[in-house]
């Protein structure tokens, strides 16, 4: 009898789980509260009247925004007996007002979604005789057994807003006409389509400009990994040897130029390798060499960057080798011995093979890195000397860098958008694929 | 045998001139530097390694001419309060991703690591105008939350670590009646330490480089840092003194090399647990 009761109470008012879904899809919670689930039900409806509120009065303009960008431009117009200048539409901020509703929407919707899910759910735990959870104890199960999702939200709700959001507003930007000829708030700008996309490969100086800066940029990237890697594994393996003495006070010594923050050792750097005041050339001359054009000859340069890269870059991968080193068992080099190996057959038999096994993949994450590697041309040689072919680019200048000078010097936003969606694809492909690869993505938990 | 130790004194010496090398181009500049910044005048040029005679000048034009205390304060601000966010934020996703299992993960995780790989400054009009929209713009609050927003992408080396905790300890834990939260932050934390120094450190010391976007966003001089208050000085070619710059650098690198050094062990520590795992 009391069992019954407790039944009766959980039951729907008005029965049936379509009807309560059907009363979730008409205002979010109401299907909660024919459930008799007041709490839930509440906070979904309040809910669900803010969102209403924004919907009818944000959102049709933020769809008239993004699509038309703007009908107003600034102009002149007579007010009484003078001309005045009349702000008009300004479509950049247009665009990103857009985008910020539309995600708020989509949000919302994903709420909606899941209020419709829940409500039908609930009403057929409650026509089964099922208890359903009150209030307090949805919020436990929440935090209980959703605590995953709801931890990642944050986060993730962050890069949605910060990151996600800012990214496609700028590959956004790659299909209007926005350049520092049609700025905002002057000038409207418009779709159009393709045309920075196929502009990029049919106009020759750009085209020339693009080919000659992405094999540097490759270029790059594979010498900066390499040389960073020889030399980490060479001074690693020089450390480690069992009687060299000293070892901590080597490695202190080596950490140093990673310890130094990267922008201010290279912008250190850019002044000793001056070509008319540095230290460097003062040595040289000193010594009867020739002064050298570190930073101002197109070759020089290029040799120069890498040096200074490898300087900069070596100290992690010694440290990371060191750790695999010390990760090897020594009854192997023993065994090795025993069967009457020299040094250079155990190195390459033995202690070559497992660090690149597990190196492998960071050697692939800084490869990717460094195709981005922006601090050290930026501020090493600022992508200079210049280049009289390149369109707003320098000999060194490799896509990121150049990218840079578009949009924040030269004011090229649509050509810089095509260029990092072009970088994103290439570098996003790779790197989800080789990380996709390795162990820690799959799925092996001690 | 003869032969062998031969060899063996060829090898160890050959070793040390290698080491002493590569050990003279880690110092030189850093000694350079520092030395520079000592040296009256306020050319790069000199004639000599060592100055003739030391001065403190440098240091203290940069404490009179511009608010560097103030910078200093600002970055150490900045500094302190995102690294406290966004530690908490990289270690909680890593630590999601690593124990526990629900749909999606795997797409959100590469979904992460590839939005990882965009260079944040790629966006910064969008972000500059969402600052704008905030209210935010040459505030410190929009260099913490924009950078403590953008530190979860690099979730995948605390990941890694936590995916060598034995997930039965946290079962444990959980059965013994402790909260997710109670969990992680009482356990799970105290026990990743080396990750936990090494997460600390890398995000302690981006507000100390970061001159691009910081310098966008902190437009008067009593709010920005000291990366973007040194580059400015760099980049001002109407009274550049190098002597200056110098000191200047000194005083950035110091605290930030100096964490470095101390901390070295945890450093090595953090590195290879990433690297062994592989």
């Amino acid at each position: 009898m009391e069992k019954q009761s407790i039944m009766e109470f959980q039951r729907p008012f008005l029965s049936g789980r379509r009807t309560s879904a059907v009363l979730s899809i008409l205002v979010m919670g109401a299907g909660q509260l024919n459930n008799r689930q007041y709490g839930k039900g509440i906070v979904l409806m309040l809910l669900h009247f803010a969102g209403l509120y924004a919907a009818i009065a944000k959102l049709p303009h933020a769809l008239w925004a993004l699509v038309t960008l703007g009908e107003t431009p600034a102009r002149l117009e007579k007010v009484g007996k003078l001309y005045q200048q009349v702000m008009g539409d300004h479509s950049i901020y247009l665009l990103v007002e857009g985008l910020i509703m539309i995600f708020l929407m989509l949000l919302l919707l994903a709420v909606y979604v899941q209020n419709v899910r829940d409500a039908y759910r609930c009403a057929k735990l409650g026509e089964a005789g099922i208890p359903l959870h009150t209030f307090r104890q949805t919020l436990h199960f929440l935090l209980d057994y959703r605590f995953p999702q709801i931890a990642i939200a944050i986060p993730v709700l962050g890069i949605v807003f910060f990151t996600v959001m800012p990214i496609v507003f700028m590959i956004l930007l790659g299909f209007t006409d926005f350049t520092r000829n049609h700025m905002p708030p002057a000038q409207l700008i418009n779709w159009h389509g393709l045309e920075t996309f196929l502009d990029i490969f049919r106009l020759r100086v750009w085209s020339e400009t693009f080919y000659g800066v992405t094999l540097w940029t490759l270029l790059w990237a594979v010498a900066s990994t390499l040389t960073c890697f020889a030399a980490g594994f060479a001074i690693a393996l020089a450390v480690q040897q069992k009687d060299i003495r000293f070892k901590k006070f080597w490695r202190t010594i080596f950490i140093l130029p990673y310890a130094i923050p990267l922008f201010v050792s290279t912008l250190i750097l850019r002044n000793v390798f001056n070509g008319q005041f540095g230290p460097v050339n003062d040595y040289l001359e000193l010594m009867g060499f020739g002064r050298i054009p570190w930073l101002s000859d197109p070759e020089w340069a290029k040799l120069t960057l890498v040096l200074v890269n490898m300087l900069l870059g070596f100290p992690v991968i010694m440290l990371m080798i060191i750790g695999v080193l010390s990760t090897i068992p020594g009854d192997m080099y023993e065994a090795a011995d025993i069967d009457g190996a020299d040094g250079l057959q155990k190195l390459r038999r033995i202690t070559f093979p497992v660090v690149m096994y597990t190196m492998m993949p960071i050697l692939i994450m800084q490869f990717v890195a460094n195709i981005n590697n922006f601090n050290v041309i930026y501020l090493l040689t600022g992508g200079n000397p210049v280049n009289g072919n390149y369109q707003f680019a320098g000999h060194t200048d490799i896509l990121i860098t150049w990218l840079y000078k578009l949009s924040m010097e030269q004011g090229q936003y649509n050509f810089a958008s095509v260029i990092g969606v072009f970088i994103f694809v290439i570098l996003s492909g790779f790197a989800i694929w080789s990380i996709r690869r390795t162990k820690s993505f799959k799925e092996e938990r001690l | 045998m003869k032969k062998r130790s031969f060899r063996t004194a060829a090898r160890l010496t050959s070793s040390y001139v290698l080491l002493s090398l590569a050990a003279l181009f880690c110092v030189y500049p850093a000694l350079w530097v520092l030395l520079s910044s000592f040296r009256p005048g306020d050319m790069l040029f000199s004639e000599t390694l060592l100055p003739t005679s030391f001065t403190l000048l440098h240091y203290r034009q940069l404490f009179e001419n511009y608010p560097f205390a103030q910078w200093y304060a600002n970055t150490f601000k900045i500094a302190m309060i995102s690294t406290a966010i966004s530690t908490v934020l990289v270690m909680m996703t890593g630590y999601v991703f690593s124990m526990f299992r629900f749909t999606g993960r795997k797409n959100l995780m590469s979904m992460l690591l590839a939005l990882g790989l965009f260079p944040g400054f790629m966006s910064m009009i969008a972000v500059y105008i969402l600052l704008n929209q905030m209210n935010l713009l040459n505030t410190h609050a929009a260099v913490i939350i924009v950078s403590a927003a953008g530190a979860p992408l690099f979730f995948l080396f605390s990941k890694s670590y936590f995916d060598t905790i034995p997930r039965s300890l946290v079962e444990a834990a959980r059965i013994d009646g402790a909260g997710h939260l109670n969990t992680f932050f009482r356990m799970i934390l105290p026990l990743s330490k080396p990750l936990l120094v090494y997460v600390v450190l890398m995000n302690f010391t981006g507000p100390f480089t970061d001159f691009i976007f910081a310098r966008l966003v902190l437009r008067t001089p009593e709010k920005k840092t000291l990366a973007v208050g040194l580059y400015d000085i760099v980049t001002d070619r109407t009274k550049l003194q190098f002597t200056m710059f110098a000191a200047g650098c000194v005083l950035i690198a110091v605290p930030i090399t100096a964490l470095f050094l101390l901390l070295q062990r945890y450093l090595v520590a953090g590195l290879t647990s990433g690297a062994e795992k592989g």
